[in-house]
């Protein structure tokens, strides 16, 4: 079965192995991703004001990208992985639904490609998998188990606000701890999952992302977690590769290895974990949990 | 303190500048704190977020000169904790466009500490907020 | 005897109206105008980028490009040159760079604040796709930033025009180069050739065209253009 995929920046670059994983794993269930002919990065961060419809154009370009191969593979869906450009693109096809006379500005500007007809689904990988799959069936396809690997999903922001966009319950999200469950991993709760990670403070205010890393590491840590799972390429950045910056910050600190859900759904479909590809290597917790 | 007219005019038209900007009805707040209590940045913030609420309600312009829109990081957790639906985030947005509609970056995009090891994803997100 | 009038057009050339003779490039009609392109004006073949101009026709609010050596004059026509457009060039090493998908971030950030908004594509005299290879930079897609900026000729109208404030060719100078170091594959035969100029292959050759007298020199020219023109039929 085909589905449009839109990938974003990251996952062709940086976070190639997110979408790796993704379509092994996608392979499995007979799902095929087919990647938008054509697209552009999404803007990352929807742009709050009333008046602003510039800053939408470039999500608006990628809907109907999706709205045209949807038209070629009979649905309206555009699948995504990144919980950003989830959140982006998700929030811009609610404006074109609310406001006809921004869209239509926008329409009229974007004048080398169709009009947006404000009838595309953007899904995020997560609901799309718990709506059209069942986490019953994954389970059932699985090829291992995942040996009682105590993970703790980490949500962050984006996943579950604002309201009228979120993919789970934005106090106690319940999606990614029923998927592992089912899969064999122990889902350990903490009080941080929905916390933000800091986000793009990365870039010029790194302290106060090295405070929530370690915050957000250390409470999964206390509350019995050996990993970490989520599916944001700039929470991944904050709360991997910034446990470097933590370290030289707090020496004592025990890092802890973050994973993309789509690896540990790989993984639990037989594939290999890429371990060059994260910075604090998960290959001593896979192996403590015979999963190497 | 008593307020002579034309700075009452001043402050008005700046509370509506950010109410037409962010779409949010400022009177609505009535102070409960939640925004506050629930934002991740709030140990880095000048002032909290239900005192730039409060603040704005008497149209105090002070506000652009507090860091509470720039510590900010866009994570909604204020706007679903508020029990009146205001969307505080769009109130933030609303600030650090003012700010930056004059023309003037909160961040010098060329000189970024360590930008080598920096995701486009982040540097994408920053921009976005920080300059205008 | 009758005198075989030509037919003029009107064209406002920075606002001021001017009768020039139909079929003549802008370029020309500027000069035909009593101008003196001291900038604005390079190789007249659509290649150097020293003339891009912008333009409206009467009665439409678009903004339309053309390079002015290149584009027919118009009746009508309101225009202008831009003979220069200020763009920061970044400092870099090309030895020392590391190619990494964030590369082109790294010299110019500036083009992380890219939002879509297409307006370089259309300023574009050239018809090529700017803001795509923005975006292939923007992904850390270098092979086709490098592909798609390929025919350049660096006028200055999309960076003009940037609401992000991008200078694109200076970027996409850089995907070029760092294309061309490190992911583009070697040329075998481009070696081979360095080697036998490095070995003074040609240097016999080269000293015979330089005391070459002009006459020669036409002579030569002209018959190797009637052979090639032979081999094409």
């Amino acid at each position: 079965m085909d589905i449009p995929y839109f990938p974003g920046c990251s996952l062709k670059s940086n976070t190639r192995y997110f979408e790796d994983s993704a379509r092994e794993f996608f392979a499995e269930l007979g799902i095929n991703l087919v990647e938008l002919p054509e697209w552009n990065c999404c803007g990352t961060v929807y742009s709050l004001t009333t008046d602003d419809i510039m800053r939408h154009i470039a999500s608006v370009r990628n809907l109907v990208h999706a709205q045209e191969l949807g038209k070629k593979l009979g649905t309206n869906k555009l699948m995504t992985l990144c919980a950003m450009c989830y959140n982006t693109l998700a929030q811009v096809n609610a404006l074109a639904r609310s406001r006809p006379d921004d869209l239509k500005t926008a329409n009229e500007f974007i004048d080398d490609l169709p009009d947006y007809e404000a009838q595309v689904e953007v899904v995020h990988a997560l609901s799309y998998l718990n709506d059209n799959v069942s986490f019953e069936k994954i389970a059932k396809l699985a090829k291992r188990k995942l040996n009682g690997l105590r993970v703790a999903p980490y949500y962050g922001c984006l996943l579950v606000r604002p309201e009228h966009v979120k993919i789970d319950d934005r106090e106690k999200p319940a999606l990614m701890p029923k998927l592992f469950g089912l899969l064999g991993a122990t889902v350990v709760d903490f009080p941080y999952s929905v916390e933000c990670c800091g986000s793009y403070h990365t870039v010029n205010m790194k302290d106060v992302v090295v405070e929530k890393t370690r915050t957000i590491i250390a409470s999964a840590r206390e509350n019995g977690a050996d990993a970490i799972v989520l599916s944001c390429p700039l929470c991944e950045f904050n709360l991997d590769e910034r446990q470097k910056d933590v370290r030289m910050k707090y020496p004592g600190f025990e890092t802890m290895p973050v994973f993309y859900f789509t690896e540990l759904l790989a993984l639990a479909m037989g594939k290999k974990i890429n371990m060059g590809a994260h910075y604090v290597s998960p290959e001593n917790v896979l192996k403590k949990y015979g999963l190497v | 303190m008593e307020l002579k007219e034309d700075e009452i005019a001043k402050r008005e038209e700046f509370t509506r500048r950010v109410e037409e900007l962010s779409g949010q009805n400022i009177f609505a707040c009535y102070q409960c704190g939640r925004c506050s209590a629930g934002c991740p940045m709030v140990s880095k913030m000048d002032a909290i977020p239900s005192m730039i609420m409060r603040l704005l309600q008497f149209g105090d312009m002070r506000v652009l000169e507090k860091n509470t829109c720039w510590v900010c990081a866009s994570c909604y957790t204020c706007d679903v904790r508020c029990p009146k639906g205001i969307d505080i985030a769009k109130v933030m947005e609303a600030l650090r466009q003012i700010k930056l509609r004059t023309n003037i970056n909160n961040i010098d995009i060329g000189k970024i500490e360590g930008i080598e090891e920096l995701p486009q994803i982040a540097l994408i997100a920053n921009f976005r907020k920080n300059t205008g | 005897m009758e005198e075989n009038k030509e037919k003029t057009i009107k064209v406002y050339i920075m606002g001021k109206e001017h009768q020039v003779p139909e079929g003549l490039t802008i370029m020309k009609a500027i000069e035909y105008a009593g101008y003196k392109l001291v900038r604005g004006a390079g190789c007249r073949a659509g290649f150097c980028g020293a003339c891009a101009t912008v333009y409206r026709k009467a009665n439409e609010y678009k903004l339309r490009v053309a390079l002015a050596c290149q584009t027919l004059a118009e009746d009508g026509m309101y225009l202008t040159e831009i003979p220069f457009v200020p763009a920061n060039k970044a400092k870099y090493e090309l030895e020392k760079i590391k190619p990494s998908p964030n590369i082109i971030l790294q010299s110019y950030p500036e083009v992380a604040r890219c939002v879509a908004c297409n307006t370089c594509t259309k300023s574009c005299p050239q018809d090529l796709k700017v803001m795509d290879y923005i975006q292939a930079m923007k992904r850390g897609d270098i092979a086709r930033a490098a592909e798609l900026s390929f025919d350049c000729v660096q006028c200055g109208l999309c960076a003009a025009r940037c609401p992000a404030e991008i200078v694109h060719y200076h970027a996409a100078q850089l995907a070029r180069r760092v294309y061309g170091k490190y992911l583009a594959k070697p040329s075998p035969n481009l070696e081979k050739r360095i080697k036998e100029i490095e070995e003074g292959k040609y240097d016999e050759e080269i000293k015979r065209l330089k005391s070459m007298g002009l006459e020669e020199m036409k002579k030569r020219y002209m018959e190797q253009q009637k052979n090639a023109e032979k081999e094409e039929a």
